[in-house]
């Protein structure tokens, strides 16, 4: 069908586009100027403050850790998260959907409380420290996202493949690496990638987790916008903003960015 | 592999998740739920009672409400024409997709921080305000419920739009140029048939807005101040500043029940009205 034009419906969303889009580009431009106070439009042209985020070593800790938590704890979501959502395919077994719900519940629960409750018992009274106690959240966050794209792309694989394999005298476990595994490497792929992205941006769980010293890059920014307001945190955003482009045409390339969102 | 090792082989694949789950969210969760209750031995409703009797309370209860159900209204009032514009008139689909996608990859730290930049003092808004004459001094349009609401939209509004695009392309574009051929207008096809259609997609992203809202920490934390909280900071505030965990529990019980009662009667609403998933 021929697509008609539609003038009021496209200023509107032009117009949201605008609204949704706008302030990140301000916060983009802003990070050029050689002001000491963050103000939009800026004067002049400096790459000062880029450098001054690389100078900061409390950004460069954190951020480190922040990626290492995101990739540690969506490794351990697989690992728990893949064979589950297998059996749930392949196996008939009474409380499927009990165990299914129980897999997919941590995000029904508000991080917020979810980061409480952590602090109350894991860290408190179970005396875990900084590092674990944010790999096991973090890993709370990451495994309903593996058992949702993971149990939807198990849903397209016949497992007929899988039996005439067994029949042809393959073992199990190489029909899973080399038979089931090939087949939803793109589902186990994008699961990561929201998990990743999603466990790197987390605030209200990390809040309550971190300790002076051992913190995320989130709230270090966090913290850092209560008493400063210079342009190094635009830098800093523009550096995150580029890095998830990257990441986006990245996914737009190989998975599609369809399959993920 | 004997055949009864064969029958429970799904029992060893479901349980190191299970446990997992189990031992660090169930238990604490339960136990925390349980401790709102037996306070000391015995069973008790004062955690709640003092709660609801608590002013402060109800207004941070209040305030959470309003301000959710006035960013789900805005989301809603613009990610509709938006998501409609997309799915039946763009011919860059896949960019505009892309683009409400970025946001919501962007953290929403960075995103929070862009509102402080433009709204405060010396912020764009405020520079016009001044410049055409509307206001003598700059105006406060930060740290209150207004940049709280704005910070909201921005932060749910890409995922309104996903969930409406998912129903609207699902929509057959012959059911509209039936009705066209019949002698409908545009503005009533869309009123009878697009409009009915994409009601289940605007439930589903209105429980996402409204859920986001009400847990979310960072929005209200960095454009807010301390007499708009809201119920996550104020979670945030009895367990961190004031280590009162009986209250913090009591508070973080009302924020479950209230997300999962919403999202669970709207998502069933949202099936059993989508005529095309039937």
């Amino acid at each position: 069908m021929k697509k008609k034009h539609h003038l009021t419906l496209g200023v509107i969303t032009f117009l949201v586009y605008v609204f949704l889009i706008g302030p990140l580009l301000i916060i983009m431009a802003s990070s050029f100027g050689e002001q000491n106070a963050l103000v939009f439009p800026g004067k002049g042209f400096t790459l000062k403050w880029y450098q001054q985020v690389f100078q900061m070593r409390s950004f460069i800790n954190s951020a480190v850790l922040s990626i290492e938590i995101a990739l540690a704890a969506t490794a351990i979501a697989l690992l728990l998260g893949v064979p589950a959502a297998y059996a749930m395919n392949r196996y008939r077994f009474p409380g499927k959907n009990l165990i299914k719900t129980m897999f997919l519940s941590p995000v029904l629960i508000p991080c917020i409380v979810l980061g409480f409750i952590m602090l109350r018992y894991v860290i408190s009274r179970w005396n875990l420290s900084v590092i674990p106690s944010l790999l096991i959240g973090h890993t709370l966050l990451s495994i309903p996202y593996v058992m949702r794209v993971v149990t939807s792309s198990l849903a397209n694989f016949d497992f007929a493949m899988e039996e005439a394999a067994g029949s042809l005298g393959a073992a199990r476990g190489y029909t899973f690496f080399h038979i089931v595994l090939p087949n939803i490497r793109s589902g186990i792929a994008s699961a990561c990638v929201m998990a990743v992205i999603n466990s790197f941006n987390n605030v209200s769980l990390s809040t309550f987790l971190t300790a002076p010293g051992i913190t995320m890059l989130p709230i270090e920014i966090m913290g850092y916008v209560e008493y400063h307001f210079d342009p190094t945190i635009a830098a800093l955003a523009t550096i995150m903003m580029l890095v998830t482009l990257g990441v986006m045409l990245l996914i737009e390339k190989t998975l599609g960015l369809q399959s993920v969102v | 592999m004997t055949s009864r090792m064969r029958k429970s082989f799904w029992l060893l694949l479901v349980l190191p998740g299970s446990l997992f789950i189990t031992v660090f969210m169930l238990i604490p969760l339960f136990s925390v739920v349980i401790s709102t209750f037996f306070p000391e031995s015995s069973f008790t409703l004062s955690n709640y009672s003092g709660l609801i009797r608590n002013v402060y309370f109800q207004q941070v209860f209040g305030r959470s409400v309003r301000l959710s159900l006035l960013s789900t209204l805005l989301c809603a009032l613009l990610g509709f024409p938006c998501a409609y514009y997309i799915s039946r008139y763009s011919k860059h689909k896949g960019i505009m997709m892309a683009f409400a996608v970025f946001p919501l990859f962007t953290s929403p730290v960075i995103r929070s921080f862009s509102w402080m930049v433009i709204l405060g003092k010396k912020g764009i808004i405020n520079q016009f305000l001044v410049a055409s004459g509307l206001f003598a001094r700059p105006q406060s349009l930060l740290y209150n419920e207004f940049s709280m609401t704005v910070g909201f939209v921005q932060l749910f509004l890409p995922q309104m739009i996903l969930s409406l695009l998912g129903v609207m392309d699902s929509i057959p574009e012959d059911l509209t140029e039936a009705a066209g051929s019949l002698g409908a207008t545009r503005f009533v096809s869309f009123l009878r048939i697009i409009f009915p259609l994409s009601v289940s997609g605007l439930v589903t992203g209105s429980v996402l807005v409204f859920t986001g809202c009400m847990t979310a920490y960072t929005t209200p934390q960095l454009l807010g101040a301390t007499d708009t909280q809201v119920l996550s900071t104020m979670v945030y505030q009895y367990a961190m500043s004031l280590r009162d965990w009986t209250q913090a529990s009591a508070i973080a019980v009302v924020m479950i029940v209230v997300t999962m009662l919403v999202s669970s009667v709207f998502n069933r609403l949202s099936r059993k009205i989508n005529p095309l998933a039937a």
